[in-house]
Formats: structure tokens, C-alpha cells, sequence
């Protein structure tokens, strides 16, 4: 028998099949099945954990998913470690580590419980209104501090090595639970040949059959008829049936979240297989079966270990074949905890007493325990509890008053009612009701195309939910276009009706201030505390949840919402719905991160670009930068050179000889049609119409405010092909951009765009040698500076392939960008960087290109202009189209700021020393000398060692800039001030002759 | 994750295919230049941040491509018409209210927190 609390003939479980496992290093032995929490119980283990504030020892309060207390640690190996696990949906498999958490040194003997001695002083709000002062000392002592001692488990340090997958779902009815509710309404709905997915976050489908034994449907135990109905359902073509699958969030449009454990509960799971699987359904219809949650008792002491609700009791009992006690008491508001006494008598387990609040208990179940001989006291309460690890006696007394007599226990059962789980109804926007009568929030208001059944409803009785369940399966079906051939009926029967229910303290929890009726077992909120909360001043729920905390633990208050409501309610003095119900949001349980990212980890995280040309740069030992999702080639370092060292052999190398340059990732745009130059005049603040095919222009974008948004050269290939490049960054959103103004404000004009980025590779060579390198790799074009003028495009071949052959620079060099079809880009960039070293040039990465480009004063768009400078800011007001009649940015060019005088405008910046070279970002002003806080007259955009130049250079936005050239200004920094020359921009052949070699 | 009706492709697709474009119905001018400053600020920065129905413009970016209009509560989040662009905005009254009931959103709750 695994565990001595296992009664012989309870329980589902198969005690053939047994696994071990270890708590906190000791080994136990289970049943396929059991729980984490059930083999503990069964071996009389109660305590699990300690609590997050008080650190109070606390056991297992429920059997499910409401778990508040018993969250363990679950080990597999190094990296497969999982903190905060419900001991209650945990099931055991062997070799299974589990750890307690929030102890030390050990569960039994915690240091931190010296925490629940100084109470006093953590009242509700502690935090907020202690650690105030010093204001320095929050970050770096009060919270560091805080947060060591308090969190509960520990996450693992190593990666993840499980995997996850995704899968999306269609269907025509989802039906969320399988208990009698869900599984009659799945019946129903796959009756009419409907597609039908149906999810239960338990291991089996059954629902409350777990624990309620009385049931029979149509005869046939109730439990066995659940599973029974699953197997059918399961071998339809047209339902799916998903156990231990958690529908954790409702989201627009019947779009359901849903998470499968699939190998959780397996000692060697397959490789092949996921840890879990998430699940991402559109339904045209849902029907929401899930049920309801026991509420506790709100008493004094009511948290040690042994104390629990007794529908837990009962399923420990009647599935997993475990007594949670020898002699256990039972403190309620209702009669459903009456069943749980009455079965656990039959098991022959002694129970010391039935407390009941009511004075009067439902009839059925009080004649039922008098002929069990069961002692029920009416009108009474539980005071008090006693015992240290475990619970060992509860103080009874009268209502009202009058002396409390101890009653030995080890266990404690309790209920105060029933709550309708309507987290999926209020997740979906679906406006909740209370129904004051039974003190419920029940389904009022819908939001989207769902239909509440069973529990979850308000729906107590048995047959009441089996004919609204089989109805609302068959509606749902036929509003999904599905009919039933016919009427499917089934009986239902179970053994009492329940009556009854409270929310709220009960007796013996207050009014006074020092007593500990906890309410939010998770994060240690008592009933004194919502009280609290109230004489503070808060009186909005939503403030007297974020000032207490209650129901903000990982079990978003299953258990207290409704007591936390309720005593504020009764402090305020107004009714429960004017204070107001929190919303219930996603995840209904814990999600893991595994789940949610799925495969967008690691390389899958984000698309990564490669030009055509990377595998031979990274032969030619390139080193690579991420601009966006591409890698681009940074510098090529050869033997026993450093980064700077690289950068500066490529810069002069390109200026001396000639270099090589992958260009690929600008951004290619193929602009066609007969109005593509009247497009293009409207886009670009440039005039397009005077550009002969054969000739390019550079162009400047603006956004209707009047600012740059890209820039590039555009080549006109013949009166109505335009080849458009943008900057790399730029490519999408020009695209869009354009795409914007084509569909929605220039319809009329016959244009077609098209990408064109990936299907050219782009291969630059600049320098004096530049036309010597391609010459005899180029067919059908004459390369002379008289027939192929700087600025200009031909067709021909290269490398025997079709090119698209630019003469044009980005270096002040003479220089040829060729293009060529994106396949053959790797064989044209090996023949001519053959070529290029030859003849002593190189390859160059972005880094020198960044230099070389800054020498000759060539902006980029992004770095040395932020979106709120104008073509004129940054010198380019010659490309500005003055005769011009329109053009996007044209009206908002000569808004008032935008003309007004001491704009900051791109100026250059030389330090008087040389040697030092500015950091890009850095502030500028007029005289270092001034007070603090200075007054900042600009900042430094682009800053680089130019090896061509022998110092360093800076571009920079300045106010008023361009009338201050010749001044000296300062860049103050950390340790220095830096004194700078403002300059113009061009840095580097100011005569621009070489370009036109 | 909400369906959103193409007008071109005139299907219902993910709202991953989708994304927003701002206000719709708002022209661009077609005399520019002579426009005052009061009128280019209402016509390029001005705008109403509606709560509850909007007219705003979609683009089927990974999809057909094709920018169209929309009417939608911003309360609810559902959209009550699609249409092409260049399309005058629909008579709404022929289409159903906007929401049955007034959705609880978070920041309701919050004003009403005294």
C-alpha cells in the first residue's frame, strides 16, 4: 500500500502500477495517478510549503487548480526545473524530484517565521508606507533585501531544453470543461455533426465527478458515464477531446488560448514529443462549462496544515482512495460539505463534529448525519484553531458569544459555498450579474457568441444542468448551421440538493485587528486587512486589491475575491455589486513563458538576413553588425589587426586603390508605369520629369510635415521604369509609404511598385582603380567617364550575366555599383574581388563605408538627421524642387518654424586636438563656463578617426550652425571639455574631382 | 486576435495580415501650397482619438496589399463595416448599434473608483 492514510477499496487508482518520487529528498510511493499532493496526504505529509509573507506553515488546501497554498518546486534535471507548481495538478511520475519553497533552512524549521511574530508591523500597505525614506535607499537596500527574502520559487538558470508547439484551430462549437455540463454539451453538439473541440485542464474528463460519488446518469455511475462519454466522443471524426488542457484566456471574437500539457506528467517522455502545446482556437461558438469553486471560511487561524475544503476532501477520498484525516471536523455554511463528512464516515474515518453556522442546515443533509450518528452543531462556529505543523484542535462555540470548547482534530474540512467560475465568461467582455439571493456573480451581459452551462451559470441541480447543457450543445450547433437528427436525453440523479452559502468572515474573524482569518492564503491577506483597507480610505475594490493585495497571488483570488468583496462590502456598508467586482483577466492558471514563446526562440527569434554574398564574406573573414534583421558585413580584419587598426588599412585603401563594398541590403524599389515620373515628382522633393533614361538622380523624401524621411539615388531606366533605392532601414516603410499614397491619395495615376530588395545583389567598387577592376568583366557598356559620366545607369553584362551597372558614389570616389541578379551574386562578388586584390584593393565593411561617406560630408538618413530636420538643416536644399506645384512635405516646408532662423543645421566639427575624436551624441555648447544647467545648443551625429585625413571628424546639428563656422564651441564630457571647430562638411577632396575619374 | 473582413480579398483573414493606418477621411488637399497654418493643423495633426466609433484606414499588409476603411467601436474593438478606400463612410444607421451593452473596460472601472 503506497501511503498508511490510503483506505483499501476508495479511490480509481490502480495499485498495481506505482511510481516513487522525492520531497524535499525523501522518497515516496505513488500510484499512477496521484497527484503530487495526493501521495503526500496519503502518507500523512499536510505540510508543503511556507507562506509568502508571514512564512506560516501551510498545507493542502484544495484538489485542483485553486490551489493557493501547496506550490512546490519540480525538478527533472539542471535546466528542467519548474517553480510554482500546484502540488494538486501535478501528477507523480517516477523519479520525480519535488522541493518546498519559501523556507530556510527547512520546511519545518523556517528562520523567516520570525515574520509572522512581527505581524503587527506588516499591516496591509506596509511596504508603501515604510521604505519612503531615504528616497536613494529603496533601490539599493530596501528592495534588494525585500526581494531576496520574499518570492516563492526559484527559477532554473540553465536554458530550457524541452520544447514546445503551436497549433491553430478551427472549429464550430468549443466547449471549455468536461464535467457533466461540458461533456452533455459536446454530446449534444457532435450529435449534429458539428466540429466540436472539448478541453478539461484535469487528467480525465469527470469535473465535480471526481469527488461526488452519489452521481449516476442513466443509470450508470457517474464517473465511469463521464469517461465512458469521452472515449465515444473521441472516436468521432468531428470532435477532438483535449484532457489536461487549460483554456487559459478568451479573447476576441471567440479566439480561445489553450494549453496541453503533454508530457508533464511522464517519467521519460519522448523526445519527439512537446512539454506542452498551445493551442490557438477560433470557434464560431463557445460554450463555457466550468463549473464552480469551493469557497472557504473565513475564521481565525483557518491556515494550518489539515485545514481544507471539503470537496478536496472528498475527491482525495473517493478517486484517490486517501483520508485526509483520522478524526476530522468539518466547519460550513452549506451542505455540501455534510456529503463530504458523510462519505468519509463510510470510509470509517471518524468525524469529530459538523459545525455548521446556519442555525438551520438543509433537512436532508442533517436527518442523513443523524442516522450516521454524525454530531452536527447548528448556529455555531469555529473560533479558533490549535496545533503548530498541523492542525490539532478547533475552539467551537455558540453564535453569538459564550465559552469555546476545544474539539481535538487532525483535520479540518470547510465550506462556505460556491462560486461559478465566470473567468471565461468575464475574460470574453461578457458584463457579470449578482445575484443577491444566493450571493453569486453569475453570467449577465454577453459579449460575444457564447453560452454559460452547468455550475459556471448558477445551475445547481443535476438534471436542470444536463437539459441546459444538451440544449445549449444543440443550439450552438444549429446557430453554427448544424441540425440534430434527433433529441438526445439523459437522467441524471445524485443523492442531496444542496442549500445554503455565505461570503464574508465568519464569526470570530474580527471585528478586532490582531486576528489572522486569512482570506488570500497566497499572499497573506486576513479579513483585518480588507477592514484596514476601508478605514484608509480606500473604498473602490480595485484599490482595496492593489492596497491589501488580495487576489493578486499566481491564483488570482479562485478562492478569496468573493470574501475580500464581501467583508468590504460589510465595512463599507453598502451592497456587494456597488463595490464592484474585479475583471478577471488572462491566464485563468499560470502559463508557462515555454508555452508562450514557442518556437520564437534562439535562431527562430527574429528572421535573420543574409545578403547573397554573406558566405564569402564571412571566407574573406568578415566580421558582421546586425542593421535591423540583416548582418552586414562590419570590416574585414586581417592577421594581428584589431578592429581600428582594419577599418583604417580599408579607408585608405579604397581612397588609394579601390575597394569593395556589398550593398545588397539597400532597399530596391522598381517604380513602373506612364505616370512613374509624375508619381515620383510627387514623392520625392526633387523634379523627375528633366531625368533622361540612362541618368540618376539622388532624391530626398519628405513626410507631409516637412521633414526627411529617406533619402537614395534613383536611376531612370527608360521613360517609364524607374530603379528606386532606399536606405537599408528605410526599404519597408518607404515602401509603405508609397504604397499609401498611390492607393489612397493619387489613385489616378497608372504606377505599379514593386520590391525589388532581394532580387538584386548589389556589389559597390569605389576607389581610383575602380574601372580598371570591373573593365574586363563588363560586356556591351563603354565605361569611359565621356560615355559613362558620374550618375548614370546602363543595362549589359557582366560576368557574362545581366547587370544593372550604376556609376555612382557613396565615397567621393569614382565608382560602380553593380547589380546583378540576386542568384548571381556570389559569382560576380568572387570575380571581381579577384580582380580588386589583384590589383591591391580590398573588401571594406560598413564601418569604413560609414567613414568614407562622413569624410565627404554624405549624410545618413536616421543618424545624422532625426526626423525633425529639413533638406535645408542638412544642406540638401538644392534638391528641393522650387518651381514645383506639389509634392508631399511641400506645405509643411514652410510652416513658420520650419523657415525660421537658428534652426539646428548639419555643420562639420574638427577638435582642435586632433587626436581626439568626439562621441557620437555628445551635447555641444557655446561656453562651458556657464552655470548649471547648461544651455545645449546641439549634438554631435557621426564622429570617426578618418586614417584619409590624419585627424578626426564630426558632424553635428547646431543651432544656427552654418553662421557659425570658424567659432569655437565646447562638448563638455564626464572627465573633460572637449573644444571643437565648426566647420563645413566636407571633410575630404573639397574640390570633389575624384569623383569623375 | 481579431478577424478582419478584406474588402478586396473579401474574406474574413487574422489581424496578424493587418495593420492600422490612422484616421480615415481625411483627404489630402489638393491646393496645398495656399493653405493657411490653421488649416494644415487640422488637416496633418488634428485629431479626435474617438472613444467609441471610429473611421480609420487598414492595410492588408501581408495580404492583398491594399489600404481600406474601416468602422470600428474602440470600446468593444469590433468592427462594424469594412469598405474600399475612396468609398464615402456608410450609413451607419442601416448597420447594427455599436455594442448592446456597454463593455466594462479596465479604465472605466478605474473612473469610477471614488
Amino acid at each position: 500500500m503506497s501511503g498508511a492514510n490510503r483506505i483499501p477499496g476508495a479511490g480509481r487508482l490502480t495499485p498495481a502500477k506505482t511510481a516513487r518520487f522525492f520531497f524535499d529528498g525523501k522518497s515516496f510511493a505513488a500510484l499512477e495517478g496521484d497527484t503530487v499532493a495526493s501521495v503526500l496526504l496519503a502518507n500523512g505529509v499536510h505540510l508543503v510549503g511556507r507562506s509568502f509573507k508571514y512564512h506560516r506553515p501551510r498545507g493542502i488546501v484544495s484538489a485542483g487548480a485553486e490551489e493557493p497554498n501547496a506550490l512546490i518546486g519540480v525538478e527533472r534535471d539542471a535546466a528542467r526545473k519548474q517553480p510554482n507548481v500546484r502540488a494538486t495538478v501535478q501528477d507523480v511520475f517516477d523519479g520525480m524530484k519535488v522541493i518546498s519553497q519559501n523556507r530556510w533552512p527547512s520546511l519545518a524549521f523556517d528562520v523567516g517565521a520570525v515574520n509572522n511574530l512581527l505581524a503587527p508591523f506588516f499591516a496591509a500597505g506596509f511596504y508603501y508606507k515604510t521604505f519612503m525614506w531615504p528616497k536613494q535607499a529603496w533601490k539599493h537596500v530596501y528592495e534588494p533585501q525585500i526581494r531576496a527574502a520574499a518570492g516563492l520559487g526559484v527559477s532554473p538558470t540553465e536554458d530550457d531544453t524541452d520544447h514546445y508547439s503551436s497549433r491553430y484551430a478551427h472549429c464550430d462549437v468549443l466547449v471549455i470543461g468536461a464535467g457533466v455540463a461540458g461533456l452533455s454539451a459536446a454530446l449534444a453538439a457532435a450529435k449534429t455533426g458539428a466540429r466540436v473541440i472539448i478541453c478539461d485542464e484535469q487528467p480525465e474528463v469527470g469535473g465535480a465527478l471526481h469527488y461526488d460519488k452519489s452521481v449516476t446518469i442513466d443509470g450508470q455511475d457517474g464517473y465511469a458515464w463521464a469517461q465512458a462519454t469521452a472515449a465515444n466522443l473521441a472516436k468521432m471524426d468531428n470532435v477532438t477531446v483535449l484532457p489536461r488542457t487549460t483554456a487559459f484566456g478568451y479573447y476576441a471574437q471567440n479566439f480561445v488560448g489553450l494549453n496541453e500539457r503533454v508530457t508533464e506528467h511522464l517519467a521519460k517522455p519522448d523526445k519527439k514529443l512537446p512539454r506542452e502545446r498551445l493551442w490557438q482556437v477560433r470557434a464560431k461558438r463557445v460554450i463555457i462549462a466550468t463549473g464552480a469553486i469551493e469557497r472557504h471560511m473565513v475564521f481565525a487561524n483557518n491556515d494550518r496544515p489539515g485545514i481544507m475544503l471539503a470537496s478536496a476532501a472528498r475527491t482525495f477520498l473517493n478517486h484517490f482512495g486517501v483520508a485526509v484525516g483520522k478524526k476530522v471536523g468539518v466547519y460550513t455554511a452549506n451542505d455540501s460539505a455534510y456529503e463530504a463528512a458523510f462519505d468519509l464516515k463510510r470510509a470509517g474515518i471518524t468525524i469529530a463534529a459538523i459545525v455548521d453556522s446556519r442555525e438551520q442546515p438543509g433537512e436532508a443533509v442533517l436527518a442523513e448525519a443523524r442516522s450516521l450518528g454524525i454530531d452536527v452543531l447548528a448556529g455555531h462556529a469555529v473560533v479558533d484553531t490549535g496545533g503548530k505543523l498541523r492542525v490539532s484542535s478547533m475552539s467551537v462555540a455558540r453564535n453569538g458569544g459564550g465559552g469555546a470548547r476545544k474539539i481535538a482534530i487532525d483535520a479540518l474540512l470547510m465550506s462556505a459555498g460556491w462560486t461559478p467560475s465566470v473567468h471565461m465568461f468575464s475574460q470574453s467582455r461578457g458584463k457579470v450579474a449578482y445575484d443577491a439571493e444566493t450571493q453569486r456573480f453569475l453570467p449577465g451581459t454577453y459579449a460575444q457568441d457564447c453560452l454559460s452551462v452547468g455550475a459556471c451559470n448558477g445551475t445547481n441541480d443535476l438534471q436542470a444542468t444536463i437539459e441546459e447543457s444538451l440544449a445549449a450543445g444543440e443550439l450552438m450547433s444549429n446557430a453554427s448551421g448544424f441540425t440534430a437528427s434527433q433529441k438526445l436525453a439523459l437522467q441524471g440523479a445524485n443523492a442531496f440538493a444542496w442549500t445554503g452559502g455565505m461570503a464574508g468572515a465568519a464569526e470570530g474573524a474580527g471585528p478586532d485587528t490582531t486576528v489572522k482569518a486569512f482570506i488570500d492564503f497566497q499572499n497573506d491577506v486576513c479579513a483585518k486587512d480588507i477592514r484596514l483597507a476601508v478605514r484608509e480610505g480606500m473604498h473602490s475594490i480595485e484599490h482595496i486589491k492593489r492596497f491589501t493585495t488580495n487576489g493578486m497571488a499566481t491564483d488570482q483570488g479562485k478562492l478569496s475575491n468573493i470574501h475580500g468583496l464581501a467583508i468590504a462590502a460589510e465595512t463599507l456598508g453598502r451592497e456587494i455589486p456597488k463595490v464592484g467586482l474585479t475583471t478577471f483577466r488572462a491566464p485563468y492558471t499560470p502559463v508557462t513563458f515555454g508555452t508562450l514563446i514557442n518556437h520564437s526562440r534562439g535562431e527562430l527569434f527574429d528572421p535573420t538576413r543574409k545578403t547573397p554574398m554573406h558566405a564569402l564574406e564571412e571566407a574573406q573573414g568578415a566580421v558582421f553588425e546586425d542593421v535591423g534583421q540583416w548582418k552586414r558585413a562590419w570590416y574585414y580584419p586581417r592577421a594581428g589587426e584589431d578592429m581600428h587598426q582594419a577599418v583604417n588599412r580599408e579607408c585608405k585603401t579604397v581612397r588609394d586603390v579601390a575597394g569593395i563594398f556589398d550593398a545588397s541590403t539597400l532597399g530596391k524599389i522598381e517604380v513602373v508605369g506612364p505616370d512613374a515620373a509624375e508619381f515620383l515628382n510627387l514623392i520625392y522633393t526633387n523634379s523627375w520629369d528633366t531625368l533622361k533614361p540612362g541618368r540618376c538622380r539622388y532624391g530626398i523624401m519628405l513626410r507631409e510635415d516637412g521633414f526627411v524621411y529617406d533619402d537614395g539615388v534613383v536611376g531612370r531606366m527608360a521613360e517609364d521604369r524607374f530603379h528606386v533605392t532606399t536606405t537599408t532601414g528605410g526599404a519597408a516603410r518607404v515602401m509603405n509609404h508609397m504604397e499609401d499614397y498611390l492607393q489612397t491619395e493619387f489613385p489616378h495615376l497608372n504606377v505599379w511598385l514593386t520590391s525589388a530588395t532581394e532580387q538584386w545583389a548589389v556589389i559597390a567598387v569605389q576607389g581610383p582603380k575602380a574601372r580598371e577592376i570591373i573593365e574586363p568583366l563588363v560586356e556591351g557598356i563603354d565605361l569611359s567617364n565621356e560615355a559613362f559620366p558620374h550618375m548614370s545607369v546602363r543595362e549589359g553584362k557582366v560576368c557574362g550575366v545581366p547587370t544593372r551597372l550604376f556609376r555612382m558614389s557613396f565615397t567621393g570616389e569614382t565608382g560602380f555599383e553593380v547589380n546583378v541578379p540576386a542568384d548571381f551574386g556570389p559569382a560576380v562578388w568572387a570575380a571581381i574581388s579577384e580582380r580588386t586584390e589583384a590589383l591591391g584593393g580590398c573588401a571594406y565593411g560598413t564601418e569604413a563605408m560609414h567613414i568614407l561617406r562622413a569624410e565627404k560630408g554624405y549624410i545618413i538618413v536616421g543618424q545624422d538627421t532625426d526626423g525633425t530636420v529639413t533638406p535645408d538643416d542638412a544642406s540638401l536644399g538644392w534638391a528641393v524642387g522650387k518651381k514645383k506645384a506639389d509634392f508631399v512635405g511641400i506645405r509643411g516646408l514652410r510652416r513658420p518654424d520650419l523657415v525660421a532662423d537658428g534652426r539646428k543645421q548639419l555643420v562639420g566639427l574638427l577638435t582642435k586636438d586632433p587626436a581626439v575624436v568626439l562621441e557620437e551624441g555628445a551635447q555641444i555648447v557655446a561656453n562651458p563656463n556657464q552655470p548649471l544647467p547648461m544651455t545645449m545648443i546641439g549634438h554631435v551625429t557621426s564622429a570617426y578617426w578618418s586614417e584619409n585625413c590624419g585627424r578626426s571628424i564630426a558632424l553635428a546639428l547646431v543651432a544656427g550652425g552654418k553662421a557659425k563656422i570658424g567659432q569655437t564651441l565646447y562638448v563638455p564630457m564626464p572627465d573633460k571639455t572637449i573644444a571643437v571647430e565648426v566647420s563645413d562638411m566636407v571633410f575630404f577632396d573639397k574640390e570633389g574631382g575624384r569623383i569623375n575619374g | 486576435m481579431l478577424l478582419i473582413y478584406c474588402p478586396y480579398c473579401e474574406e474574413e483573414r487574422s489581424e496578424l495580415e493587418f495593420r492600422q493606418a490612422g484616421d480615415a477621411h481625411i483627404a489630402r488637399p489638393t491646393n496645398m501650397t495656399e493653405m493657411t497654418d490653421e488649416d494644415f493643423e487640422a488637416f496633418f495633426f488634428l485629431r479626435d482619438n474617438v472613444k467609441g466609433l471610429t473611421f480609420e484606414r487598414w492595410r492588408h499588409l501581408n495580404g492583398c496589399g491594399r489600404f481600406f476603411n474601416a468602422a470600428r467601436d474602440t470600446v468593444s474593438d469590433k468592427f462594424l463595416t469594412t469598405y474600399k478606400a475612396g468609398l464615402p463612410r456608410p450609413d451607419l444607421s442601416t448597420l447594427r448599434p455599436a455594442t448592446e451593452a456597454t463593455v466594462e473596460t479596465y479604465e472605466a472601472t478605474e473612473s469610477n473608483a471614488k
